[in-house]
């Protein structure tokens, strides 16, 4: 496909279509984009997903309560605890499950950890979207190792973590919990200061993310986006303060909200969030106390009562949404998730539109997309 | 001078070892400079680099041009055969000709030439002619893009680049490379012209496709450009001419900012210290090439353009017409060279601030904190 370009040349102009992905070194994952270009300029943005969907909504119909749990951690494989909340959340809202405080406390510690390292991620490889030639992708990583132990320490897994239960957690935390959260902290603050001095301040990427990829936020809201790119056009909306779930209501955090709406701001809200969840880890060790992990009676097969339930958090990237609806039994009848990656995407197009080649790659790595997530 | 040869040797037999040293040496250089930017950069992000090939991975390279030559030579079915197959002649056969001209000390080098400086600046700029071939001979997009902002960018900063060499030529009076070295035997060129030496510095990142000017090759936009679709042999030689280019401009840099053989020790030494200061010099400059490799983003190609055309362009005129105005008055030498210091750093700082200037605007606070305890909407 072809556009003709409307121009003052004498001679017909045509539109180049660039196809990039599934397999191209910037597109996160195996998204593809064919791009109509101008000499330089995107005309047109064609968004093609689906490359990795496993049809996971369908195929958790078949899990019961517990499997569905690993499939979760499949879907959102960068910030794994906080869509394993969503779902086993939505699990006890059906069953009326009351948690234990000490479990609730562990899963926030968790889910922010989780958030700390989508975030490390999202430097590294935005680092890299961005040019600077893997230094960005290995101080990101270097640190988010820290926290991938601490991780494969409690659930004894790096990826798939499958911790959460519905009613609490799998298993206590590792004895030495309080000291090695308090070390990945340290390495973090240190993490997320080196990553911003290398990249923040640095003129070439002033110059590159500036400016660049604006999105109003009106345009924001009505595309439905969540998270950071939400909140860098402006947007103080974030689930964990204006819904709260868990003990949010009980730390104390800012939400960053950007000025402009561009791509730097959405890297500075992403830094700056890193820096909240080190604030909110802390507050919530502070207030960790000895008790139970598991309400006291639980029945021994998960069978849920008749209903539906929406349950939605803020995952690194956004709303992560779970909607279950249950005919009894022991697994769900109905299973939608709410992608904050994919809603993410649709605003792809007009931020894309009118700017560079090079700056089609950079705003598409400032959505910070999953495609475990996007195609589910 | 011209007509000597080695050991009283037919020219032509003469020629044809001249030529065999220079493949000899550039291909050991170019491995060499391979496995150092590897082990640098992989200092700068907390790596090891390469450990396994041979004592601390030494042998890395030539397990890396082994495999490359082993690997089959793939020519897509659509490219045109003789452009294509061409091409990577045309970018590392120029690149090797600079090599002629390049003191290694005050009396070596393969041929002093007169224009020396004008020959290596003028053969270097060739090799362009290679990447447009590559670009379009492999009938692929993104080679075709890589290589027409290649050429956008080969010509902008080709023009900074000759014009801030012309500005020292000036003060040298002399376009031969060696005179250029001896006339800087108690202080460097860079003292005198430190616009020009930054003008050089930054045109030779552009020219060599390094970072931050990297768009044409950049990976994460055009995934490699020109040469995409070059595998094995052919893909190794762009390879080959990108170091050994990296190798002659450095040598060339240190010639002439930095005083070659000659300073700080002066131009009676042994031809040993000379190498070694040589050495060290256009090290000193590719460690550079590398530490900004390590650590900037790569620069959009408009903003690359109007860098060159807006900053650099008119800062190398200028260096040229207040070098000129300097030197028409024939001024006592002591007085004439401090006012070609001040002149020129004035011109670094302008440059400096033209390019913190020129950078968006300054954004104080980039985010805004929301109390949480502000009421929700």
């Amino acid at each position: 496909m072809t556009n003709a370009v409307q121009s003052d040349h004498d001679f017909e102009v045509q539109d180049i279509m660039i196809n990039m992905g599934p397999q191209h070194p910037a597109t996160h994952g195996v998204f593809r984009m064919v791009l109509a270009v101008d000499g330089e300029i995107v005309r047109d943005v064609i968004p093609h997903i689906g490359y990795m969907h496993r049809g996971g909504e369908k195929l958790s119909e078949t899990m019961d309560f517990r499997q569905g749990i690993g499939f979760m951690d499949r879907t959102e494989y960068l910030a794994q605890f906080n869509a394993e909340l969503s779902y086993v959340m939505a699990v006890e809202a059906l069953m009326d499950i009351q948690v234990p405080e000490r479990a609730q406390w562990i899963r926030m510690i968790l889910c922010e950890l989780n958030r700390l390292s989508s975030h490390f991620m999202f430097t590294g490889a935005f680092g890299t979207d961005s040019g600077v030639f893997g230094t960005a992708f290995t101080y990101a990583f270097r640190w988010r190792e820290e926290i991938m132990d601490l991780f494969e320490e409690i659930t004894g897994d790096r990826l798939m973590y499958a911790y959460f239960r519905p009613g609490g957690l799998a298993w206590e935390v590792t004895d030495n919990f309080a000291q090695r959260v308090k070390y990945v902290l340290d390495q973090c603050r240190q993490g997320i200061k080196d990553v911003d001095n290398l990249i923040t301040n640095n003129e070439v990427f002033k110059a590159r993310t500036q400016n660049v990829g604006i999105i109003s936020a009106e345009d924001a809201i009505d595309w439905g986006t969540t998270g950071p790119v939400l909140r860098g056009s402006g947007v103080p909306f974030d689930v964990r303060r204006d819904e709260p779930y868990l003990f949010y209501d009980q730390v104390d955090f800012d939400v960053p909200v950007g000025q402009v709406g561009d791509v730097y701001d959405r890297w500075c809200v992403r830094i700056e969030e890193m820096r909240q969840s080190v604030r909110i880890v802390e507050q919530c060790m502070a207030k960790l106390q000895p008790g139970p992990i598991m309400p006291e009676r639980m029945p021994r097969m998960l069978r849920t009562p008749p209903g539906e339930v929406y349950i939605r958090t803020e995952a690194p990237r956004g709303e992560y949404g779970i909607y279950m609806v249950s005919k009894g039994g022991n697994r769900p009848h109905r299973l939608k998730i709410r992608s904050a990656c994919f809603t993410n995407l649709q605003a792809l197009k007009d931020m894309s539109v009118g700017n560079y080649v090079a700056d089609a790659v950079l705003i598409l790595g400032s959505l910070d997309i999953v495609l475990g997530e996007t195609d589910r | 001078m011209m007509t000597e040869t080695l050991f009283g040797l037919p020219t032509g037999v003469d020629a044809a070892i001249r030529l065999l040293i220079v493949v000899g040496v550039m291909t050991v250089v170019v491995m060499a400079l391979i496995y150092l930017e590897r082990k640098v950069l992989a200092r700068f992000q907390q790596r090891l680099g390469p450990t396994r090939t041979g004592p601390m991975g030494l042998l890395q390279s030539v397990a890396d041009a082994l495999k490359l030559i082993s690997k089959e030579d793939i020519r897509p079915k659509n490219a045109d055969p003789w452009v294509f197959e061409l091409a990577p002649f045309l970018v590392f056969v120029p690149t090797f000709l600079g090599f002629v001209a390049v003191p290694f000390t005050i009396a070596w080098q393969v041929r002093e030439l007169e224009l020396g400086l004008l020959y290596v600046l003028a053969v270097s700029s060739v090799n362009i002619l290679g990447w447009v071939m590559a670009g379009w001979g492999s009938d692929n997009r993104y080679a075709i893009l890589g290589a027409l902002r290649a050429v956008a960018q080969s010509i902008s900063y080709e023009l900074p680049l000759v014009l801030a060499m012309i500005s020292v030529a000036m003060v040298a009076n002399s376009l031969n490379l060696v005179e250029i070295v001896r006339q800087q035997a108690t202080v460097p060129n860079i003292v005198w012209q430190p616009l020009p030496a930054l003008l050089f510095f930054i045109c030779l990142l552009a020219e060599m496709n390094r970072p931050p000017f990297d768009a044409p090759v950049g990976e994460s936009e055009v995934v490699g450009g020109p040469y995409v679709e070059y595998s094995g042999i052919r893909w190794s030689m762009f390879f080959l001419g990108e170091y050994a280019a990296m190798f002659i401009m450095s040598l060339l840099g240190a010639a002439v900012f930095l005083g070659g053989g000659a300073w700080p020790l002066g131009e009676e030494l042994g031809v040993g210290w000379q190498l070694a200061l040589t050495v060290v010099k256009a090290g000193a400059i590719i460690f550079l090439m590398f530490w900004t490799r390590a650590s900037f983003p790569r620069l959009r190609i408009d903003q690359m353009m109007s860098f060159s055309w807006k900053i650099l362009l008119p800062a190398s005129i200028a260096q040229i017409l207040v070098t000129g105005g300097i030197l028409v008055y024939n001024l006592p030498s002591g007085l004439e060279h401090t006012l070609l210091a001040v002149t020129s750093a004035i011109g670094v700082l302008f440059v400096y601030t033209a390019i913190n200037r020129s950078v968006a605007t300054p954004r104080p606070r980039p985010v805004v904190l929301v109390r949480r305890s502000e009421a929700a909407r």
